[in-house]
Order: structure tokens, then sequence, then C-alpha cells
């Protein structure tokens, strides 16, 4: 089976003579739901750029569904929805128009492009918006037009950079609902996000990108698995002063009083328990410190900061 | 590359020029009105009242004579305005990404804002011409000229605008060529006297501005006088539509302005 995005030794140098990306390799498999990921400035929306023609690359290839976007642009631009960064629609006109109109671009006829339309305009709670200028529409239902906007032309693939940025839990959580459903139904997705939570709660593979670079492309269960430590939060009946000592864990107290305490892998947690029973303190409630994966990708990022840092004094 | 099918080129070329058509008579009172009031007020002041004064021009009634100038100046500045401000707001709202994401290709994002912008151009022509009917009466001496000429002229000022729009980094740009080019070679290319009426030299400095021909030119088609050849007047627009096709399609190919 062809995968669903290709990209080999992708480089990306900016008029202004700045260089984004320093040689990108990614395969994102059909069917996947992906997410890359990295700080701000990593080279994201520009990856996303060159495979959707809004940013010219440097050098290197790209392969949408094995078109070739230097031989094969428009199957390969068929074949995919982009939901962008930044608000890119036309402010004044109507919602309706605004997915109809894209669909034409397409090639598809305004019959056919408006029950596509309506289909995802309704799926993604717009329907009563439809005649709405999109200028009156609030931040989520923008980025919900976008949505709709990238599906109307029905794509194998569908990029979307920071689709949730800005948007509330509730409608976050029925966001990714749909994306989850439109995966089942065969859609390969692929979205970056600074929530990490989101990458955990829908991805299955990850890439994390940093100053143009790849730093890991992996499954997002392996990933995890490389976490061995974690550090749970208990929060006792009295506030403590002296940090107590747990024979084998590591244990430190949080700004306000609660014990933090590191966790290896396969240690389990009673030992914590027994000892604390021993010393006649009481956790009232326990909880893991922070998301795993946002450590685990602060972590990283460090790791190749530092490695950055050790190439560049080589270099001197 | 395997492109659209010939099919699916049309529907893309008519979402452009509908969405145009759209956005023109959204913003009427920008679009539509102004041309209708200033244009009348010409009617009423350089017709009636001035027009009386000054008797006859190129052997016709002033008014007379003035009309098919007054038409063209329409045709010429809305043409020119619909595609600049159109495609550059498409630019600079980054709308323009709907387009670079599409596999429509090049030729048919020009050739849709081209029509974009004759509708308009032509819409306004259309209204004016029909305004002039209350001031004078036209009989049209040659209807293929007429709007041949018309067409023609429309279509390449839209393509002026598109190019315009392409090279504009900042609104300011987009008012610069209609203020400083297009306004003071309309009104010196014969749409309010003949070159006749010039010395020489000036008569000679007229003949370089290539709005006097398209001028002329339909005023030959409606009254049949020109101060040029009606022919050399088409075939200069050709020869100018189509150097600004091809500098057109080659700013869309290096994407200079839209594409990073
Ligand atoms: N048009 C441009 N001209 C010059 N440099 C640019 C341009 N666009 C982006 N860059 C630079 O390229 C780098 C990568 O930017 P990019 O937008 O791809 O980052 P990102 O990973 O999407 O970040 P964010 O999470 O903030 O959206 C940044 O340093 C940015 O300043
Ligand atoms: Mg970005």
């Amino acid at each position: 089976m062809t995968n669903a995005l290709e990209i080999e030794g992708l480089t990306k140098t900016y008029g202004s003579g700045f260089q984004a990306l320093k040689g990108i390799d990614l395969n994102v498999k059909q069917g996947d739901f992906f997410a890359l990921l990295g700080p701000n400035g990593a080279g994201k929306s520009t990856t996303l750029g060159i495979v959707s023609s809004l940013v010219n690359k440097t050098a290197g290839k790209v392969r949408v569904f094995g078109y070739d976007i230097d031989t094969h642009l428009s199957d390969a631009k068929v074949n995919l929805g982009v939901v962008p960064q930044e608000f890119n629609f036309g402010q004044f006109e109507k919602v309706f128009d605004i997915v109809t109109t894209q669909a034409g671009y397409y090639g598809i006829p305004l019959k056919e492009a408006s029950v596509s339309a309506e289909k995802y305009l309704r799926k993604l709670g717009l329907w009563d918006k439809r005649n709405t200028p999109a200028r009156m529409l609030s931040g989520g239902m923008k980025r919900r037009l976008m949505i709709a906007r990238a599906l109307v032309h029905e794509p194998g693939l569908l990029i979307l950079d920071e689709p949730t940025a800005g948007v509330d839990i509730e409608l976050r959580r029925s966001m990714w609902a749909f994306l989850e459903e439109m995966n089942r139904e065969g859609t390969t997705i692929i979205l970056t996000t600074h929530y990490l939570e989101e990458a955990e709660a829908l991805c299955r593979n990850i890439a994390i990108i940093d100053h143009g670079r790849i730093v890991r492309h992996t499954s997002k269960r392996e990933l995890l698995q490389q976490l061995s430590i974690e550090t749970f939060v208990l929060d006792t009946d009295t506030a403590l002063d002296v940090v107590p000592v747990l024979h084998g864990f590591e244990v430190r107290l949080d700004d306000e009083g609660s014990l933090e305490v590191d966790v290896e892998k396969g240690q389990g947690l009673n030992g914590v328990f027994i000892q604390l029973e021993k010393l006649g303190i009481k956790v009232l409630s326990m909880r893991t410190k922070a998301n795993r994966l946002e450590e685990l990708f602060i972590r990283m990022i460090e790791e190749n900061a530092e490695e950055t840092r050790r190439a560049g004094e080589g270099v001197a | 590359m395997s492109g659209m099918s010939s099919a699916a080129l049309f529907t893309a070329f008519k979402t452009i020029v509908v969405k145009e058509i759209r956005r023109f008579t959204r913003i009427w009172v920008q679009t539509l009105l102004p041309p209708v009031i200033t244009m009348t007020l010409y009617f009423i002041i350089f017709g009636n009242l001035i027009g009386s004064r000054i008797g006859q021009m190129g052997g016709l009634d002033y008014m007379a004579f003035i009309v098919p100038g007054l038409i063209m100046m329409s045709v010429i500045t809305n043409s020119y305005a619909n595609v600049v401000s159109s495609f550059f707001s498409m630019k600079f709202q980054r709308n323009i990404e709907e387009l670079l994401v599409s596999p429509v290709p090049n030729w048919i994002i020009l050739a849709g804002w081209v029509c974009g912008g004759m509708a308009r151009g032509l819409s306004i022509g259309l209204i004016v011409t029909v305004l002039s009917l209350a001031f004078t009466n036209l009989t049209i001496h040659n209807l293929g000229i007429m709007v041949t000429t018309v067409f023609l002229t429309s279509a390449l000022f839209s393509l002026g605008g598109f190019i315009n729009a392409m090279l504009a980094t900042k609104f300011d740009d987009i008012s610069i060529v209609p203020t400083f080019v297009l306004t003071p070679l309309t009104y010196l290319g014969g749409v309010f006297y003949s070159i006749d009426l010039l010395p020489d030299f000036w008569r000679g400095v007229s003949m370089a501005n290539p709005i006097l021909y398209m001028v002329n030119g339909f005023r030959y088609g409606i009254l049949g006088v020109s101060d040029v050849n009606p022919f050399v007047s088409l075939g200069m627009i050709l020869v100018f539509i189509t150097v600004l096709t091809i500098i057109a399609l080659r700013m869309l190919a290096r994407g200079k302005g839209i594409r990073h």
C-alpha cells in the first residue's frame, strides 16, 4: 500500500536566508492518525505548507499517495485537504459560499458541492450559520469552517495545522470525536498541536520536529514506553515541611507542600504507601504530575538543544 | 501532469467568475453606484450645460461626442479597479491560499479574474450607455467594432489590474496606477476633445497614448468618426493583451508575493 505522505530530504530556506527545514524525512501510512509535534518555530507549518503548495520547497521530495508534487501536482492536490494555522477565508463571504466555492476550485459542480457542503457543515455544527458572513463567526466556528472547507472534495489525506488552537475543552472534544470518526472511515489525518494530550488521545504515530529537524519519528506507544519514570503527586492530610524519607524512591515537596514521588517503571506504588503508613502520613488523593507525553517532549527538546549546542562547540 | 478534465476546468472558471460577480454586487454602493452618479454629473455639466456653449466637436454635437468617451472611461476604470482590489485583498487576507491548495491551473485563475473584471466593467458600461440615452440619441454605426473594442479594452484593463495586484504589497500600491497613470491617460485620451484641436506637437504626443486608440475605436463604432483607424486600434489592444497575459502568467508561475 502506498503511503499517504512521503517526505524525503526536505529543506527550506526562506527568502530572508533563514533555513527553516534542514532535511526532513517523514512517512505517514494510509489510514494513520499522525501528529507532528514541536515547539514554536520548529518548522511544522513550513513542512505542511510545502505539502499543500503554500510554500515553495528549496530541495527534497514530497509525495501524496505516491503522487510527486513536482511531476503530478494536481493529482497530489486532489487527494489532499488543508486546514491552515491562520484563518484565510474571505471575511465577507457566507459560510456556505466559502465551502462550495472551494469545491468549485476542485472542479466539483455546484449541485454536488452543495450536497457535500451540507454534509460537513451539519457534521461540524455549522449548518445554522450557513448564511452568516465568516467574520461574524466565533473563533471555534471559524476553525470548524476551515475543516468543512478542507473536506468538501473528500480528500484521502487531511492535514490540520493546530486545528484546536483557541478552542474550548468541550468543543475540542467534539472536534476530536469528529476527527476520529473521519479517521475510522478511512481518512488519513496529520495534525500539529501544542496540546500534547490531544496527540496522546488521538494519534497512533508521532514525529517530533525541532529547529528544522526530525528528532523522533515513532509510534505513540513506543514513545510512552520510553517514559521509565513517572512522577506522582500525593496530597496529604497535614501539610508537610520536612521531606519524609522513603527508601527506594526519590521524594520532593512541591510549592504547596504536596509530596512528589518518582516511581520507576515496574517498581509499583505499594512501597510508597507502606512507608507513608509507617510514618503516620495519611494520603488524601493522588494524581500523576503533568502529562506524560509532555514530560517526554520537553526532555527530548532539551536533549536536542544540548546536542545542537555541543555540535556548535565542535565546529567553533 | 494529469490535470483537471475540461468540465472540471470550466466549473473552476465559473466558480471564480460567480464569486467575483457576487463580490461586486454585494458591495454595489462602492462599485456600481459611484460611476452612475459621476457619469450623470458629467452628462449634465459637460454635455448639457457647457456642451451647449461648445457647439460642435469632430463634426458632432458635443454631448454625442463625449458619450462614447465617458462610457469607455467607466469601462476602463471599473475593469481595472475590480480586479486590482479583489485580487489584492484576496492576497492580503491570504484567501488566495484557497486557490493555491486546489488544482486550478494558473491560466484559469487569470481568466476567471479577467472575466470578473469584465463583468463589472461591461455592466457599468451598459448602465452608463442607458443613462446617456436620457441626454442624447445614440445610433450605432458599426456594432461589431463597437462591441469588440469595448470587450477587448475591458479585458486589457482587467489584466492590468491583475498585474498591479500581483505586484502590490500594501493597499497604497493599488491606487498608484489608477491615480497617476490611468486617470491622466484617460482624460488626455480624447474623451473630451478631438486631438485635431491640439497643436502638432501635442497631437504627436497624444498618439503615443494607448487609451486614445481605444476611445476612438469605440467612438468610431458608435458614431463613425475617429481620430485614428479603428483597426489599428483593435490590433494594438490585442498586442497589449498578449503581452500582459504573458507577464501575468509568468508572475503566477513564479508565485511571487503569493507563495513564500
Ligand atoms: N515567510 C517567512 N519568512 C521567513 N522566515 C519564516 C517565514 N515563515 C516562517 N519562517 C520562520 O521559519 C521557522 C519555522 O516556522 P514555522 O511557521 O514552520 O514554525 P511552526 O513549527 O509552525 O511554529 P508554531 O508552532 O509557532 O506555529 C520560524 O523560525 C519562522 O520564523
Ligand atoms: Mg505553525
